[in-house]
């Protein structure tokens, strides 16, 4: 990472505060990742999830909220949809199984 | 964390030999983990556990009771008609107030996740089925050493 944000061991991060649209955009980058407005409704969905529950969602429920299928999930995220979205997202990572 | 190119892909290999309701989830749930994190999964359905891929059987696999000491009731009543579907329901409301899909869902689901799921040959023989008899979410058939032959590298569960 190069980015002048603190992230927990996993890339995850630190401090939920720190997170921003523009430092979203950053995050994805390192991670391979250009975002779109279908990015941003997942992210979006992700983020409100947990800001509701208190917990980060598992890729089921963001797809179920956000209605992008889960295969258009794994297009936009590939390679660990479930973590990428936290990531990005700046939510902790995911305790749910689904 | 993305994969560099020196570094080999993480991949997982889950063998399912059991079809009561309750051993399917697990495989299941594995390789839908391994997914979620961005590592390889493949499925092989064998003996018992080509009922989950089974279309006829797909939605109607039991909790086993009988002979499971980690059963809520005793063996004798446990073994009575009716308690194992009664149980397996109760199981199935249990999980739908969880959210946990069924299990066409998520054997739905874990194709849409890129997982690859293949039916045993000599099951399938054994119990004189074919590829047609098994959900389409079912790649192809294999026999046990094409199985190996792609799991190389990989890490082998077995349920």
């Amino acid at each position: 990472m190069t980015l002048a944000v603190q992230t927990d061991a996993e890339g995850y991060l630190a401090n939920k505060d720190d997170w921003s649209e523009e430092l979203a955009k950053e995050l994805a980058q390192e991670l391979g990742i250009e975002l779109g407005d279908d990015h941003w409704k997942v992210l979006n969905t992700a983020r409100a999830i947990e800001s509701e529950s208190g917990s980060s969602p598992g890729l089921r429920k963001i797809s179920k909220r956000s209605e992008t299928p889960i295969k258009a999930i794994y297009k936009l995220f590939p390679d660990g949809p479930a973590k990428l979205i936290a990531k990005i997202a700046g939510i902790p990572k995911p305790k749910s199984c689904l | 964390m993305t994969n560099s190119g020196t570094e080999k892909k993480r991949s997982l290999s889950v063998i399912c030999s059991k079809g009561s309701f309750d051993m399917a989830y697990p495989g299941l749930i594995l390789a839908n983990a391994a997914r979620m994190a961005g590592v390889d999964a493949r499925l092989f359905f064998t003996f018992w556990g080509l009922d989950i891929v089974n279309e006829k059987k797909i939605d109607h696999l039991h909790l086993n009771l009988v002979g499971n000491p980690s059963a809520p009731i005793p063996a004798m009543i446990a073994g009575l008609p009716g308690v194992e579907a009664l149980a397996t329901a109760q199981m199935r409301k249990e999980m739908e107030r969880l959210e946990i899909p069924p299990i066409r869902e998520f054997v739905e689901m874990l194709d849409d996740a890129g997982a690859d799921l293949y039916g045993c040959q000599m099951a399938l023989d054994m119990f004189k089925l074919t590829k047609d008899d098994l959900v389409p979410q079912v790649k192809e058939v294999l026999t046990a050493m094409d199985f190996m032959d792609m799991s190389e590298g990989a890490q082998i569960i077995f349920i």
